[in-house]
């Protein structure tokens, strides 16, 4: 193998390779060529750095120098200048990544990474995802031999209960257990499956593990065929990841190349393979009976659970189903003891969580953390805070299972028992900041919209009641509310919680029922005073023109579609409000700002 | 099919090329790659070292490049960065010299005095 002096990572998550990373790697390839430093320096893609916000992210090593916002044009000043004559091109730098003396900061000194802990992310912007050998080189497999060459199952399944290891997929069940009851439930043929189904809005955490570390994915359903006794595989990845399906095809390909799947693995007398199912992008099929339906090629609609996936599950035989943040989690256990996930985290939640950070926040993108953070520190430290310098009202976390937390609680520690006592829960991961701008009503309203979408309509309550519920909010929305609404808004979250057949009713009501809890008082502003104060329900606005700094240029009349606006010269302007129909353009055109809504 | 064996062989192989994006921690050499470096014969020191880094297996060692030191009549210059040591420059690098620089000092911890700038300065 070639040693190279230099490397330059280029991100191709989906975030960078979306605005066009792919092309940054090419014209890195031929600048280097017209430079003849190609044998010198090498282009590796990577998985996403988490920072997608400053995206496409270059960095190159090793110094460690972090290029953010690289278009194509940037690429030829880099290499002429940083990879050719070694002067780091310093207004390219990311600019959290330099200090006052404009040295370059290690990667952990850098505040978006300081508060990270980095073990489900661990290879990704670090490793070429499409290269085996890298993953080995970072011990990839080497939990896999050890299992296979020196543990038994009921060793394995020792060491998951010790560590307190809990599923990542929404719910926190303990893992350990999951593949004891697996284990131990009676089958000729057993089978073991991973959730990447990932169908909350905003929320990308399995896709860019699947991305940036296939490797640790496979490596451990191989360790989990092992331990239950299965010999077959499946990955339920929903089609609209292309990029994640790519990577994990060839990496598939790559273990079965190296022995690392397929028959007599490492030589040993297990065997065991993996097999692709794309999704076609509907939420439920999240939910682990509708996905082993979708698997087995049924329309995807959950069954009442006992009996559980463990004792029977695909083609009605045990199966072991986790999420894919929870597999990746596993290989570091193995390979560090239980003792080490023991020792970060909180008294029941061990390890750490990785978050899709979302809305009005300055870091939009992936973080891991250490389970017990507080949001503060997640939104503040890590986040870099709310742009604009606006006030943090809320921040949405389980996403349309989850609810609303109010700056109350931004200290409280999270993990999945503080989160449920607010009201909310971990869920997958989404982590939508909200600030002063941000309409609670029609947040409440954007998620319930969602799940009466995705509702798949077997049972009464969630099909009916979540309609119903969306009719309620629409009405206090548009001005109609009336005094009771927000009491039959809880009796039916209630009702509907109670009597789902699935998560996804029983949990669907709760971002209204918490944001009802925290922000009844805008509810009720809603109702009685017919007013949003952030501004958002359209049909509580009108649009105002201010007479003082109005200059009677006429712009705002001609783009009005309605029509509703009149006026001469020399006079202020003034919006018919019964033709107004809201739609904002007068505003946007006006050049004075004279244009209010409220 | 791969043996355990064959995995850690590709391990170790692989570990060499990827260590370069560890952190920057354990000794560091810095060639500098100025126009000045460059064609007082900068890139032939710095291939040097990569290649005898590589030799003796040092996984601490990274190899970099930075831009003018500041001294272009001395060039091609090296400083080297231990933990815990001052910076060492070196000047008037070779090829030949860097296989001293790296046996006796990143190696065994002494420093090649003659090279020294404080050295060659001296002499002049
Ligand atoms: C409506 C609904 C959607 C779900 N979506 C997902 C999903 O996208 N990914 C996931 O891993 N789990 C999802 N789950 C949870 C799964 O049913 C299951 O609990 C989980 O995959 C188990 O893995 P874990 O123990 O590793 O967390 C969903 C559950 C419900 C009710
Ligand atoms: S996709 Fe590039 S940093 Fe996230």
């Amino acid at each position: 193998m070639e040693l190279y002096r230099s490397h330059v990572l280029v991100c191709g998550g989906t975030g960078c390779h979306s605005s066009g990373s792919a092309d940054i790697i090419r014209r890195f390839n031929s600048e280097l060529k017209e430079h003849g430093i190609e044998k010198e320096v090498k282009v590796v893609q990577t998985g996403c750095f988490g920072l997608c916000e400053v995206g496409p992210v270059v960095i190159v090593y090793p110094e460690g120098a972090f290029y953010s916002r690289i278009k194509v044009d940037d690429v030829p000043e880099i290499v002429a200048e940083h990879l050719v004559k070694g002067r780091i091109v310093k207004h390219l730098l990311y600019h959290d990544s330099i200090d006052e003396d404009e040295d370059i900061k290690s990667l952990d000194e850098i505040p978006f990474y300081q508060k990270q802990k980095r073990v489900a992310l661990r290879n990704c912007g670090v490793i070429n995802p499409e290269n085996i050998d890298e993953y080995i080189a970072f011990d990839g497999y080497k939990a896999l031999a050890k299992v296979l060459t020196e543990m038994t199952p009921e060793e394995v399944i020792e060491t998951l209960k010790a560590s307190g290891l809990r599923g990542r997929g929404g719910a926190g069940f303990p893992t350990g257990l999951k593949w004891e009851f697996t284990y131990k439930a009676n089958g000729d043929k057993k089978y073991v499956a991973c959730n990447a189904d990932e169908g909350d809005p905003g929320a990308f955490m399995d896709r860019s593990i699947l991305e940036g570390d296939p490797h640790s994915v496979i490596e451990a359903m191989t360790i989990a065929g092992y331990t239950v006794g299965a010999d077959q595989g499946y990955i339920y990845v929903r089609a609209e990841y292309p990029i994640a399906v790519k990577r994990l095809t060839i990496a598939i390909a790559q273990a079965r190349e190296y022995g690392l799947l397929g028959k007599n693995i490492l030589g040993t007398d297990f065997s065991f393979d993996l097999e692709l199912r794309l999704g076609a992008g509907a939420f439920v099929c999240g939910e682990e009976t509708a996905l082993m339906a979708s698997v087995e090629g049924y329309r995807g609609e959950p069954r009442p659970r006992p009996p559980f996936p463990a004792t029977k599950g695909l083609f009605g035989k045990p199966t072991l189903l986790n999420n894919v943040e929870t597999y990746a989690n596993i290989p570091q256990i193995i390979l560090n003891g239980p003792e080490w996930l023991q020792s970060i985290g909180t008294e029941k939640s061990k390890g750490t969580k990785v978050f899709a950070l979302g809305g009005k926040i300055n870091n939009t993108g992936l973080v891991e953390v250490p389970m017990g953070t507080t949001l503060r520190e997640i939104i503040y430290d890590v986040g870099g805070g709310i742009p604009g310098g606006k006030k943090f009202k809320a921040a949405q976390t389980g996403g349309p299972s989850g609810g609303c937390i109010p700056a109350e609680h931004l200290d409280t520690p999270i993990d999945y028992d503080s989160l449920t006592a607010i009201g909310s829960m971990m869920g997958s991961g989404g982590l939508v900041v909200m600030d002063e701008d941000n309409c609670m009503v029609d947040i409440a309203r954007f998620f319930l919209e969602f799940t009466v979408d995705e509702s798949c309509g077997k049972c009464p309550p969630c099909r009916i009641g979540t309609k119903r519920m969306l009719e309620l909010l629409n009405k206090i929305a548009e001005g109609k509310g009336e005094e009771g609404d927000i009491e039959k808004l809880i009796e039916l979250g209630e009702g509907i919680k109670m009597a789902s057949l699935c998560g996804l009713g029983q949990s669907a009501p709760n971002p209204v029922l918490s944001t009802i809890r925290y922000f009844r008082d805008e509810y009720e502003e809603h109702i009685r005073d017919k007013k949003c104060r952030a501004g958002v329900c359209q049909a509580l606005l009108q649009y105002f023109i201010l007479e003082d700094k109005c200059r009677s240029c006429g712009l705002c009349a001609k783009a009005c579609p309605a029509n509703a606006i009149s006026g001469q010269r020399k006079q202020p302007y003034v919006i018919n409000q019964e033709t107004c129909v809201k739609c904002g353009a007068c505003m946007e055109k006006c050049p004075f700002d004279a244009i209010v809504k409220r | 099919m791969k043996t355990l064996k064959e995995l850690e062989e590709i391990r170790q192989r692989t570990l060499e090329e990827v260590n370069l994006r560890k952190d920057r921690k354990g000794t560091r050499v810095v060639v500098g790659m100025a126009t000045c470096g460059i064609s007082a014969g900068a890139r032939p020191v710095l291939l040097a070292f990569v290649e005898e880094v590589k030799k003796r297996n040092l996984q601490h060692v990274t190899v970099t490049q930075t831009g003018c030191i500041g001294v272009c009549r001395l060039e091609p210059i090296v400083e080297v960065y231990m933990p815990g040591q001052e910076k060492v420059t070196y000047v008037n690098m070779t090829p030949e010299k860097v296989q001293r620089v790296v046996a006796e000092h990143l190696v065994n911890g002494q420093i090649v005095k003659e090279f020294t700038i404080g050295a060659v300065e001296k002499k002049d």
